[in-house]
């Protein structure tokens, strides 16, 4: 438990940096973006007195009391759940507003991390493995994807596949669901159209992030295999299968303490995948804000984001320590 | 080593082979590296991007910014308007009315361009603002490589000097700079750098800034990777040594660890340019890195020329040569920096290097095997087999000899 | 230490008469790297194992002594090819199963070196914790070995054949729960020891199994292999850079330089008379474990880059001894005045005068180690 406990404690550490830099940002930072986006939401008249004043004090300007208690301030809202409300979303509290965009993103980037981590990891084992073999072709073609921002392959993928491009008209290039045709609700023509519009902005994500997954697993697996412990397998006459899985389960070991940085990018990744898709999750969502110079749905939802990739940093460590006795012994310990 | 090399190299493997190095074995392992065709293809790729970076807006046809280049080539009158009436889309006109449907007025006829495939006027076509794709991409190489190296480079200081520090001091300092390298490895990159940038619209004007925002989010991955490396130099023999000797800490940083730590900073290096190109691509994309219209004006850049095609809709309406190109030039420039990497990491890690080992290697020096884990390949050299051997001896014998005449 | 059964213990046994051979090497070549890249490793190297000897293979670091014993048994990592030579086993299983006859090494495909390597054929390497997997417990290796080649044992029974093997070398059952980094090294290497002997092999390739551990553990290893040996009966390569090792355990030393076998001979005789001035080098440069102290001198230089070897004897540069003909003329390996030894040395050809250190007289017979083996040969024979 004592290693679980140290990196849970890493990562409220984290997340408090992260959510005091956004604390910090609009405070410290020249006044004219925030000056700009409160007046703006003042023009807008969505805005009335009363929410621009909430804006003011959730950015801190033209508030006259001391940053300290506003950073006070600011911890005991977050603890009551209270991220302030959105005027470009007729003044909708954030925290509802992110628990409609979550379920988009968490189920895409859930689905294409674990489709793109197991199939990359298995193409990565089977190409160090063969090492010389004909598949080493694949090797600057996942050199090549892995060079490609994840909009960028969006695009071609758009341009290809897209309904609404003019190549080969397969799937729906464009939002969560089919706004016009079916109904939000448990019924299939709706589940259907989610699966439909969630093929090209997931296989987006895969084939992007999966690239990296090959490539490290592959190096992994040719440096494990130079290892004594393979070659005893090997000599001791163990089937194939057995050394391969000798190898690989050692060879894995990296790539899984690696999956912090691979998911900090996959979500950087799939942040603007949804902007490419239009695709209802918080990365479309924080565009939208982003532009709307929306700065209290921004800062709400970089805290979601922040919170999403520490979990999954959690979750990561977990594994860890179910697969290497070494950090099992540790974590007891 | 002296005449008999070279008659003996080739065909008298048992004589010959322990006691006559074959040339080209005796270069130098620093030599050995830049012969990967992965490196090579980098180097190009990057050798490219670099001349195109300087010379680029002086070769540039066209200025990137100005619209309605098809007029350029004197043009007037009748001739003008017949090439303008090509271009160009005419919407019906409509009845547009207000809430209430009180007032109603006819909206004018909207003047849309169509942006022209390529030509050889105009070699990859035009932007539907009519604008010259091929000068835009000139244009843009420069601040793209800029901003990638710029940002790298402090990105790249950055980390060695919080990685260095934390592996070659220990303790407190350790584990405080630790720390603050894996929080920020934990925070998500790019929405810290979208949010950053949102605070500083005015940033895309100037190289060094938006490098610096790109930085920051960018430095901890090379950090941890170079603490670790310091971490089990400081304990090498030669470094104790120096310790012993009395040497000052900065000198034995700077004398003993870093010139080791090269070829891990190189990577570095390469590996945040990659990332930081990748970041204002997205940046910009994004239109937070400053149109070049703006005020203070933005610089021209491909991220910036895939901003101006998505929102007109470039991508389904088939016009390629306006997204792709700067899309083909995000993608070699990355692909040229990963194989350096790559390169850089053979070099590392020697076991990544297939010595002389592949297939095409293989069969050229006459098995057909790809060399398998655990079951050595036997190549007898002089005679493989009973069938075989004697018209493979005779025939080794008589080039041998034939070669080694003259 | 284990000694063997009392009835055993008969005097007929003749230490004069050799054994047969188990392993013979003969003319093995091996390169690293094909084509213009490759390095020879190993030239022409004779070796023959006897049945139920232990022999020793000396020689500094880079010397070819592990990929000799790796190539032998195929198990040499790439970019090594074996170039040239043969290599049979004279298989005589102790077992009801396994191959019988001669095998010959390099010719055998995969399916016929499963049924040699491991169960014939087993290697202890240098590194126990490299050898083992970290990330499965010591009883689930032992496991997998003897599910392949014990296909009728029940898990029970494999489980009691592991803690068997265990008990062995020294160690409890329990620690099959254990994982190879809950041991410490001595453990590691006893654990891989049991688990090379688990199929009761003929011949053990032991590639400096003692190297990375203290003294005291090493002796202890030693001590515990040698009874092993006496007990079952296999023969031994043993593989060392620390010549003094082998003279207490070796019935013969090989010794290497460059990749070629310089000098061969009884281990007493190697020991007490060496004849080649690298051999004596090499006796000098570890303090011996018994005997009179010595003064230490080693061996000056380094070991030659084998892309760059000198011409002429590869160790002329090293030697205080070198004529004008070793830098000109490669020696071969020549039988010598003396029981069944060779040297390549042309200080002991033609009319060269031999210096002193190098013509100590042969130790009389039946000395050391060799006259302990007899009464193993016969345990063997027994069984």
């Amino acid at each position: 438990m004592r290693l679980l406990l140290r990196r849970l404690s890493f990562y409220v550490i984290a997340a408090w940096v992260a959510l005091t830099i956004s604390f910090f940002l609009p405070r410290v930072m020249p006044g004219n973006p925030v000056q700009e986006a409160i007046s703006r939401a003042t023009q807008s008249g969505v805005c009335n007195l009363e929410c621009v004043n909430a804006i003011r004090l959730e950015l801190g300007f033209g508030v006259h009391t001391s940053i300290w208690v506003q950073y006070l301030q600011f911890w005991g809202n977050l603890f009551h759940g209270d991220l302030g409300s959105s005027w470009t979303q007729g003044n909708q509290p954030v925290a509802t507003l992110i628990a409609q965009y979550l379920p988009w993103t968490i189920g895409l980037l859930g689905a294409a991390t674990v489709i793109s981590f197991v199939l990359g990891t298995l193409i990565g084992i089977v190409m160090g493995w063969l090492r010389g073999s004909w598949l080493d072709w694949l090797m600057p073609v996942a050199t090549l994807f892995q060079a490609i921002p994840y909009f960028l392959l969006a695009l071609v993928l758009t341009m290809f596949f897209g309904e609404t491009a003019h190549m080969l008209h397969l799937l729906p290039s464009s939002g969560g669901y089919d706004v016009y045709t079916v109904a939000p609700g448990m019924n299939w023509p709706y589940l259907w159209s989610i699966v439909t519009h969630a093929v090209l902005p997931a296989a987006t994500v895969v084939l992007a992030s999966m690239a990296g997954f090959i490539l490290g697993m592959r190096n992994q697996m040719i440096t494990t295999m130079d290892e004594d412990f393979v070659l005893v397998a090997r000599a001791k006459g163990l089937p194939r299968r057995r050394v391969v899985w000798y190898a690989a389960r050692n060879a894995m070991l990296p790539s899984v303490s690696n999956f912090s940085i691979a998911i900090s990018l996959v979500v950087a990744g799939q942040l603007l995948v949804e902007l490419v898709f239009n695709y209802p999750g918080i990365g479309y969502h924080l565009f939208k804000a982003v532009e709307d110079l929306d700065y209290v749905l921004v800062q709400g939802i970089f805290l979601v984001i922040v919170v999403v990739v520490l979990v999954a940093n959690l979750l990561a460590d977990l594994v860890y320590v179910l697969i290497d006795p070494r950090a099992r012994q540790e974590a007891a310990g | 080593m002296t005449a008999g090399a070279a008659t003996t190299r080739t065909e008298t493997p048992l004589a010959a082979a322990g006691l006559q190095p074959p040339p080209s074995v005796l270069r130098s392992r620093g030599l050995r590296v830049p012969r990967s065709p992965k490196v090579i293809a980098g180097l190009a790729i990057l050798a490219v991007f670099v001349v195109i970076a300087v010379i680029g807006p002086v070769i540039a046809p066209y200025s990137p910014n100005e619209t309605g280049i098809y007029c350029r080539t004197a043009c007037s009158g009748a001739r003008a308007a017949a090439a303008w009436l090509q271009t160009i889309v005419v919407h019906p006109a409509e009845q547009v009315c207000n809430a209430a449907g009180t007032v109603c007025f006819n909206s004018p006829a909207v003047l849309a361009f169509l942006p022209k495939p390529p030509s050889g006027a105009h070699w990859l076509g035009t932007t539907v603002f009519a604008q010259d794709v091929w000068s835009q991409l000139l244009v843009s190489t420069r601040a793209t490589l800029l901003v990638g190296f710029i940002a790298g480079a402090i990105a790249t200081a950055l980390s060695v000097l919080v990685g260095v520090t934390a592996g070659y001091l220990g303790g407190n300092a350790d584990e405080g700079l630790s720390l603050l390298s894996n929080v920020f490895l934990a925070i998500p990159g790019l929405p810290l750098l979208i949010v950053l940038a949102s605070y500083v619209p005015s940033a895309g004007a100037n190289v060094i800034v938006i490098a610096l925002i790109v930085a920051v989010t960018g430095w901890a991955y090379g950090a941890r990777v170079l603490r670790a490396q310091t971490l089990s130099l400081r304990n090498r023999d030669f470094v104790e040594a120096a310790r012993v000797s009395g040497e000052g800490r900065m000198r034995i940083i700077v004398v003993e660890v870093l010139p080791n730590l090269l070829p891990i900073v190189a990577s570095t290096f390469l590996f945040t340019t990659l990332y930081a190109v990748g970041a204002y691509v997205a940046l910009a994309f994004l239109g937070l890195a400053g149109a070049p219209n703006a005020s203070p004006a933005g610089l021209w850049n491909w991220g910036e020329m895939l901003q101006q095609a998505y929102p007109q809709n470039a991508v389904a309406s088939g016009w390629w040569w306006w997204w792709l190109p700067p899309g083909f030039c995000i993608a070699l420039l990355g692909m040229g920096l990963a194989l350096l990497n790559f390169g850089i990491d053979e070099f590392v890690n020697p076991r990544l290097r297939a010595a002389g080992l592949s297939r095409r290697s293989a069969r050229r020096a006459g098995i057909s095997l790809r060399p398998r884990l655990g079951i050595t390949p036997v190549m007898h050299r002089r005679a493989t087999g009973g069938r075989h051997s004697a018209t493979a001896a005779v025939a080794t014998d008589a080039v041998g000899s034939e070669g080694a005449a003259p | 230490m284990m000694a063997p059964e009392a009835p055993a213990r008969t005097p007929s046994a003749k230490p004069a008469q050799l054994a047969e051979p188990v392993l013979e090497i003969r003319g093995l070549c091996v390169d690293y790297g094909y084509g213009a890249d490759a390095v020879s490793a190993v030239v022409d190297c004779d070796l023959v194992l006897r049945r139920g000897e232990v022999m020793g293979l000396a020689g500094e670091s880079g010397s070819g002594k592990s990929t000799l014993a790796m190539a032998a048994i195929r198990l040499l990592r790439s970019p090594g090819v074996i170039t040239a030579g043969e290599v049979l086993f004279h298989s005589r299983p102790f077992s009801e199963e396994g191959p019988r006859g001669t095998i010959d090494m390099l010719a055998a495909n995969d399916s016929v070196l499963r049924t040699v390597r491991w169960s014939e054929i087993s290697v202890v390497l240098q590194s126990a914790l490299n050898a083992l997997n970290p990330v499965i417990t010591i009883g689930a290796q032992f496991d997998d070995l003897l599910r392949v080649h014990r296909p009728s044992f029940s898990n029970r029974d494999r489980w009691n054949r592991s803690a068997e093997l265990l008990d062995m070398v020294g160690m409890t059952a329990d620690r099959l729960r254990s994982y190879p980094h809950e041991l410490s090294g001595g453990m590691c290497q006893r654990a891989m020891i049991a688990m090379a002997l688990a199929l009761e092999p003929q011949v053990i390739l032991l590639d400096e199994p003692t190297t990375a551990l203290d003294v005291v553990t090493q002796r202890e290893i030693l001590e515990e292999l040698m009874g092993l040996r006496d007990q079952l009966g296999f023969a031994a390569l043993f593989i060392t850079h620390d010549l003094s090792l082998l003279v207490e355990l070796a019935d013969e030393i090989a010794v290497m330089y460059a990749g070629r076998v310089m000098e061969r001979a009884p281990a007493a005789s190697l020991f007490h008379a060496p004849r080649l001035p690298y051999t004596y080098g090499l006796l000098n440069c570890f303090p011996p474990m018994h005997g009179p102290r010595r003064p230490m001198e080693g061996i000056p230089g380094s070991p030659p880059d084998l892309r760059v070897l000198p011409t002429g004897c590869a160790f002329h540069p090293r030697c205080r001894w070198a004529m004008e003909r070793c830098r000109q003329e490669r020696p071969v390996l020549r039988p010598l005045g003396g029981p069944n030894r060779e040297v390549a040395c042309w200080l002991h050809a033609g009319d060269a005068t031999i210096p002193r250190e190098l013509a100590h007289p042969e130790p009389p017979a039946a000395a050391g180690r060799p006259a302990a083996t007899g009464p193993a040969r016969a345990a063997r024979a027994r069984r």
